[in-house]
């Protein structure tokens, strides 16, 4: 049973350990500066190509980004204090959004790695059910929204459904994965302890698991933001998506745009914080494994 | 405390891999297995531990027939760095089993403690497996086996994945275990000097399918040293004659007699 | 072995098929919401035959074919530049990573506007998500190659465009080859979403939505999904099958290190 995730090359993600040694401070500033520098130029171009050729093309459809970021300071991020600077819009907008985000994400996870765990202990449960597993994720989600739609109408409980159902695949088949690949050894080890029953899946099987079954959660996180804006901007009244629709229909460019850079903004950070919850946690799977390697 | 009859295994439709084992080992002892590679000495180790229904004859731990991994056993595997677990620091590696043993927090954690302490790494607790060299990981798993306190140990050639000299020490650590526990220990090797430096006894398997080709009383003195032991004359003559019988020579038959 | 295996995959299938049917029959479930297995199939069976769901297949098939053939020659292409520049691949490599989890579907608003064609929409929102997977595996297959090898091709002799096209990218071949199939199941699900949001009628994404509109037919969805998943299945099976024949040493060698 192959696996989706994003299958890479192993190897270190961040080379280059720093040859600091004992350098003075106002080296070791100038060393990190220049290596930011190193990483940062293009970006900063490619800002700045984008701000000067949209001001020079002056085409209604691509405003510069300035602009951009003027609009999403004054439709979401101009609110009160209180609010932590987000307006009414801002929290009309992100709350349903992110109801449906982590609703869906939660479900998928929680569902995935439970089923993962029983199909994964059972050879013959899992020769079972492989071929319609092999099939569900097949499924492109977006083809199941209109059925959705028709039996659960439009609403969160339709954006839940969609999310969740999307999402569980990549869960779910690298729990099972994960949880048949222990290896042969540590359970032996664990038999021979004498360690069984909840004991054996909660301090064995599940930790041998887990960078698998983590690897599976990034992925659907990922998928579940996608999955996100696309049932919001086909069958909702609220939320980002709802937003980024209405004002396309509008034709309030700037608006969408605002919406565009937002999602972006918003994949990122979940990105970021993912890994770095992932990487406390299994800091033990990347040490293990720099040795090996 | 252990006996082992007319053992016999297969796995599948295969020839069998073990014939006909007979074997005895008594409280205290320790006994050493050899043979040449493909033997069946891991086979019949698994199948001491449990860890494998024999398709012939049977294994008794004190009188009782082996039918699950026995409670007062374990196991030290060769592969160190799979049989510890990589997401637990070293000292919960060795407290986990005792676990089992319905030890509270404090007591495990002093348990745990000692047994580090006594194979030598009273500091190392905190660390990760993957952090020790491969010796040191070899000492966390022997420690993890004496703080369960089985009164039988089996080793599956446990130094095999060391270097030479870590080996030597780790076997002057087997023979403190030894000494102080009165554990009875059954060590499967394929190191011949190895065999007769820890052993009590030695027994030689045949090549495949294995039988017993030769069960040898070692004639040492208990304390025993990895220069002067080697030297003695009844050393050298028993990893001889160990050496020839797993060559698959006959013994020359001793001129005197 | 194999044969008991293909056996319980076959009782899982059937198994499922009867239970939906039951489920739906006994009126456990709404049937109008929920329409018997036996119907839903027969569905699908018919749409084999129906020239106008077959050219909305055609539709949609087209225009993800295109984006991910493009996207495939681009990024592959861009991969083997940036990473023969390192003081301009050190620099993308933070644009990439922002980029990448920009949710691909977000640009659907824009392409829409964008672009007069709804081939030309879908193809280049196609082309946009799929080129990510590939780049960046692309980028780290190539920075992992063994240097070992690159050097022992050097001591010969071989100058910079050999060891391009005899080590580096033979040996990342198969990773790229696996991001062109993790990019071929976001190409999907970005040119039906596409084709759900555009609505007009274009490709299987617009057969859903009229069946949707013309008073909800979930029977026909449910068929119509259940080509997705097969075309997905078939697309996936295909895929990983041509990385195999092209690939097996590469799987035998992670086999004996693994």
């Amino acid at each position: 049973m192959s696996v989706l995730t994003s299958e890479r090359p192993s190897g270190e993600r961040h080379g280059e350990p720093g040859k600091r040694g004992r350098r003075g401070a106002p080296a070791l500033a100038l060393a990190i500066l220049t290596g930011a520098a190193a990483r940062l130029w293009l970006i900063v171009l490619l800002t700045a190509g984008w701000e000067v050729g949209t001001r020079i093309a002056k085409d209604p459809f691509f405003p510069p980004p300035s602009t951009i970021l003027r609009v999403m300071h004054e439709i979401w991020f101009s609110g009160p204090v209180s609010q932590l600077l987000l307006t009414d819009k801002a929290i009309d907008d992100f709350r349903p959004s992110f109801i449906n985000l982590f609703g869906g994400w939660s479900l998928a996870a929680a569902g995935g790695v439970l089923l993962g765990i029983v199909i994964g202990r059972s050879r013959a449960v899992g020769e079972i059910l492989d071929p319609l597993l092999q099939f569900g994720r097949s499924i492109p989600p977006p083809t199941l929204i209109p059925f959705f739609i028709v039996i659960l109408d439009l609403g969160t409980p339709m954006q839940v459904t969609t999310i969740a159902f999307g999402v569980v695949w990549p869960v779910l088949l690298n729990t099972i994965d994960g949880v048949r690949t222990v290896d042969s050894l540590q359970l032996q080890t664990a038999r021979v302890f004498d360690i069984t029953g909840a004991q054996r899946l909660r301090r064995i099987i599940l930790p041998a698991a887990a960078p698998k079954i983590f690897a599976g959660l990034r992925v659907s996180l990922g998928f579940a933001l996608i999955l996100m804006v696309i049932s919001e901007l086909i069958g909702s009244t609220t939320g980002i998506g709802a937003h980024l629709i209405n004002s396309q229909q509008s034709l309030e460019l700037p608006e969408m745009w605002a919406g565009i850079v937002l999602l972006g903004l918003l994949g990122c950070l979940f990105n970021a914080i993912f890994v770095l919850v992932e990487r406390r946690l299994l800091s033990w799977h990347r040490g293990a494994r720099r040795l090996d390697s | 405390m252990l006996e082992v009859e007319n053992l016999t295994h297969a796995y599948g439709d295969a020839p069998p891999v073990i014939v006909g084992i007979d074997l005895e080992v008594k409280p205290g002892e320790l006994v050493s297995i050899v043979g040449p590679s493909g033997c069946g000495k891991s086979t019949l180790l698994r199948c001491v531990a449990g860890l494998q229904s024999p398709t012939g004859g049977r294994v008794l731990l004190d009188g009782k027939p082996v039918d699950k991994v026995p409670g007062n056993l374990a196991v030290v595997f060769q592969d160190y760095s799979r049989s510890l677990f990589p997401w637990m620091s070293v000292r919960d590696n060795v407290a986990l089993p005792l676990r089992r043993r319905g030890l509270g927090r404090a007591e495990r954690r002093e348990a745990s403690g000692k047994a580090l302490e006594s194979v030598g790494l009273a500091d190392a607790g905190a660390k990760y497996p993957w952090q020790l060299s491969g010796g040191m990981q070899q000492r966390v798993a022997i420690a993890r086996a004496l703080a369960y306190r089985p009164e039988f140990l089996i080793m599956d050639e446990p130094f095999g994945s060391v270097d030479a000299q870590t080996r030597e020490d780790l076997e002057d650590l087997l023979l403190r275990v030894r000494g102080d526990s009165g554990m009875t220990i059954l060590l499967v090797t394929h190191d011949i000097d190895e065999s007769v430096y820890v052993g009590h006894r030695v027994i030689v398997l045949s090549r495949s399918p294995g039988r017993v080709r030769a069960d040898l009383p070692v004639g040492l003195p208990s304390a025993r040293d990895q220069i002067t032991t080697r030297e003695r004359p009844e050393f050298v003559h028993l990893r001889a004659e160990v050496g020839r019988l797993v060559r698959g020579h006959e013994t020359p038959a001793d001129p005197a007699s | 072995m194999r044969r008991a295996h293909i056996l319980r995959g076959a009782a899982g299938v059937a198994g499922a098929v009867v239970v939906a049917e039951l489920v739906s029959r006994t009126g456990l479930v709404d049937p109008d919401s929920l329409p018997p297995a036996s119907v839903v199939l027969w569905r699908a069976a018919e749409l084999v035959v129906d020239t106008e769901f077959l050219t909305d297949v055609a539709n949609t098939l087209k225009a993800w074919l295109g984006g991910l053939l493009l996207a495939t020659v681009v990024a592959v292409a861009a991969g083997v530049v940036l990473s023969s520049t390192p003081w301009l691949n050190r620099a993308t490599r933070i644009v990439v990573e922002f980029m990448r989890p920009i949710p691909s579907v977000a640009l659907i608003p824009l392409a829409i506007v964008t672009f007069s064609s709804p081939t030309e929409t879908k193809m280049s929102l196609v082309f946009y998500a799929a080129s990510w997977p590939i780049l960046i595996n692309t980028l780290y297959a190539l920075r992992d190659v063994d240097p070992v090898a690159k050097e022992t091709m050097r001591s010969f002799g071989f100058g910079k465009t050999s060891v391009l096209v005899r080590v580096s990218l033979p040996s990342a071949a198969p990773f790229v080859a696996t991001g062109v199939r993790i990019a071929a199941a976001v190409g999907l699900v970005v040119v039906v979403s596409t084709e759900l949001v555009a609505g007009a009628g274009e490709g299987v994404g617009g057969y859903l939505m009229e069946t949707q509109s013309g008073g909800g037919r979930p029977d026909l969805m449910l068929a119509g999904a259940v080509w997705a998943g097969l075309l997905g299945l078939l697309i996936n099976t295909a895929l990983v099958a041509m990385e195999r024949r092209a690939f097996r040493w590469h799987t035998v060698r992670t086999a004996a290190t693994a």
